[in-house]
């Protein structure tokens, strides 16, 4: 009987062990996120042991160039591969790939997260109907950086909002070619990501529009016209040479080595110009809105880097809980308090802007949340579209689209063809992909 | 060669020449100079135009990028991946291109033209088939895969490579060997690899050095666990912000072993690459 019930004891204790271990193997789990190299994601790859630390999972890191990393992803989703349990994606695949059902669904990360402090437009970026496909981790806006201190010497004053006018007009004053200084900086390399960020802007602020309601190309139309004669005007009048290699990264050198008077382009480059130990102009810049034209809708560009989990990944829970922390109130804090306030992951959240002590660090985060608030993804122009996006038409035919149109606007850029010219080929081609694609 | 049978070149001649070669295996040099310079500089350094040639060194690069990766690991992944590539491939090629050098059939020329022709089709062509049999084998991000993959790849270089030198040997040490009573395998491993030897080397070289800088496999079957040195740098590669230096330093460190070892086995190489080119 004795004997009985000490082999019960040993067996039952052998059970709880065994249970205690298959707990803890079932609760901690590797996972795979592949993400690209931007300076908050290899933040948040720095800061992430905190979290393997609280939970016990371990994380895998797949860092990629963001092409790459598109086309890598691409792969794996579409055959099921289930390599990867979180991706960062921008803001243009996340409402594609939703559609698609090629990614879960991310509406239940639990009261705590507080999605009403996302900002609306952010949340919009990355919904289909309603249903969240990811979850924004930062986001950006454009407005326009300009010299403080050679707008004093010439006399000159930046207005809030600035017309195109008003920087045509700076441009040409602050311009001297001898000492290489140049009115304005502004993307010229083409790509639907680069130049055509940008010139979308432009385009809107002229009252022009990538598709009517029906889809029919606008390309040809007079705003399109007017908006790429003045971008040509001012980088081959007061622009650097060699305009048409620059995108953000060779333009942010340029302006943080004080070759450019004013330059418009993405929020996020602040950070940057704004650290004294790369930049000769750190004390010597400020900020003025996205400039207009004579239209003021769609001129200041909206873009989010964004935490989505595939299909494919079979363990979508424990990649919810990463999405939950990293997205959070508290990793914002853990950033501000860890790496320094002006680095916080910028645009997404309320409650950012709320923090005293980033409000102080930042001086540009009031323009960045003003412009956040107002971007307005479904009503980016002046007249009606049938597609949503700012400065990109969210539609998968728009990668190839956007990038030839962006080859002609770089070819008026440099005098290889017309203004007309480029114009009535991107119209053709637009024309073209339209029709192959169904939608005409 | 030509000096020590032919007549003396004349000394203006010989330094042309010399400058010639100079200049050319400088002007084929100077991108990795370039990237070894970039990899010293300051990010901001490292776009100036016009670029620098004088400037600060700084260490800061390689400490980001030990900081932000594990170089060990991603070494260790290329050279079990391309080590076991190269020794699978030379096992298949060495009988492959024996049997092809010495025992031709009517249809060896049309052979080795076929396997040439599976180089022909871009890789990208095949991706999604051999993705979707990674995934159903679970082989997906596995050394396995890029090992098998390596060996297919350069199989057919390899096959050509062997039997053009097989082809310099003459057939009667083979004949010779068969009449004292050797058997295929003694042929081969006593007979024709010590004569074929820097043949041999050489093209296990060149598997190692195509194995080593194979980025489009190498990126697209592996995730974590088995990604090799392309895929290291291909990671600092950032859509958004400054980051030629450290590029070029990931670059850098992810060479210098190939570098180091084709530095070293050079003699080895030039003899193998020219073995039957002169008589």
């Amino acid at each position: 009987m004795r004997r009985r019930s000490l082999a019960s004891f040993v067996g039952l204790g052998a059970l709880a062990i065994a249970a205690a271990a298959n707990l803890n193997a079932a609760s901690a789990e590797t996972i795979t996120i592949a993400t690209v190299n931007n300076s908050q994601m290899v933040a948040m790859q720095r800061l992430a042991p905190n979290w393997e630390k609280a939970t016990g999972n371990k994380i895998n890191w797949v860092v990629l160039e963001e092409n790459v990393l598109r086309q890598r992803v691409t792969t794996d989703i579409a055959t099921n591969g289930g390599q990867f349990d979180v991706l960062t994606i921008g803001s243009y695949e996340a409402p594609i790939w939703g559609k698609q059902g090629w990614l879960t669904e991310v509406d239940d990360l639990g009261d705590a997260y507080d999605y009403d402090d996302l900002f609306p437009s952010v949340k919009d970026a990355v919904s289909v109907e309603g249903k969240m496909y990811a979850v924004p981790f930062y986001a950006e806006s454009s407005f326009t950086y300009y010299r403080k201190d050679l707008f004093k010497a010439a006399g000159l004053t930046m207005p809030e909002k600035p017309t195109y006018k008003d920087i045509e007009s700076f441009a040409a004053k602050l311009t001297d070619k001898s000492k290489e200084q140049y009115g304005i900086c502004l993307r010229g390399k083409p790509g639907w990501g680069e130049n055509m960020a940008f010139f979308d802007t432009l385009v809107n602020a002229s009252g022009g529009r990538w598709f009517d309601e029906s889809w029919q190309p606008q390309l040809d139309q007079p705003a399109w016209k007017e908006a790429l004669t003045l971008y040509v005007n001012l980088l081959t009048k007061y622009g650097p040479p060699g305009a048409s290699s620059n995108g953000f990264n060779e333009n942010q050198a340029l302006f943080a080595s004080g070759k450019c008077a004013m330059w418009v382009d993405a929020t996020s480059g602040a950070g940057y110009i704004f650290d004294a130990s790369n930049s000769k102009v750190a004390d010597k810049t400020a900020f003025a809105a996205a400039p207009k034209g004579s239209v003021d809708t769609g001129t200041a560009w909206f873009w989010s880097w964004n935490l989505a989990i595939p299909k494919s990944s079979t363990k979508a829970a424990v990649a919810k809980q990463f999405l939950a922390w990293a997205t959070s109130k508290d990793y914002v804090q853990l950033v501000g308090k860890t790496d320094g306030w002006p680095t916080l992951p910028p645009g997404t959240r309320k409650s950012t802007y709320a923090i005293a002590d980033y409000m102080k660090a930042a001086p540009f985060a009031p323009i960045v949340q003003q412009a956040i608030i107002s971007a307005d993804l479904k009503h980016p122009t002046k007249d009606p579209v049938p597609y949503t996006g700012i400065q990109y038409v969210a539609i998968p035919e728009f990668q190839a689209l956007g990038t030839q149109v962006g080859q002609n606007v770089a070819g008026a850029l440099t005098g290889q063809m017309s203004i007309d010219a480029a114009l009535q080929q991107s119209q053709a081609t637009a024309l073209s992909t339209m029709q192959q694609a169904g939608y005409l | 060669m030509a000096a020590q049978t032919g007549p003396a070149t004349p000394i203006g001649k010989q330094l042309a020449i010399g400058a010639v070669a100079w200049i050319v295996a400088l002007l084929m040099f100077f991108p990795i100079i370039w990237m070894v310079m970039a990899s010293f500089k300051t990010e901001v350094d490292a776009i100036a135009t016009p670029p620098l040639f004088v400037y600060t060194p700084t260490l800061e690069n390689y400490a980001a990028v030990n900081a932000q990766a594990d170089y060990l690991k991603f070494v260790m992944n290329s050279v079990v991946i391309s080590l076991g590539s190269t020794i699978l491939c030379l096992a298949l090629a060495v009988p492959c291109a024996f049997a092809m050098a010495f025992y031709p059939g009517p249809r060896t020329r049309g052979t080795l033209l076929w396997m040439l022709s599976t180089k022909m089709l871009p890789p990208v062509g095949v991706l999604v088939p051999i993705y979707l049999i990674g995934k159903q084998i679970g082989l997906l991000d596995t050394r396995t895969i890029l090992i098998v993959l390596y060996t297919l790849m350069n199989l057919p270089i390899a096959v050509w490579m062997l039997y053009t030198f097989f082809k310099e040997v003459p057939k009667d040490i083979i004949e010779a060997s068969r009449i004292d009573g050797a058997s295929t395998w003694q042929v081969i491993s006593v007979v024709l690899l010590p004569l074929v030897m820097p043949g041999i080397a050489s093209t296990g070289l060149l598997s190692i050095i195509l194995s080593w800088n194979e980025a489009f496999w190498s990126l697209n079957l592996s995730a974590s666990n088995a990604a090799p040195l392309p895929a290291f740098i291909a990671s600092f590669s950032a859509p958004q912000g400054l980051f030629w230096a450290k590029l070029s330093a990931a670059s850098t460190m992810a060479i210098a072993p190939i570098l180091i070892i084709g530095w070293l086995s050079q003699r080895q190489l030039v003899r193998g690459l020219t073995f039957g080119a002169v008589k």
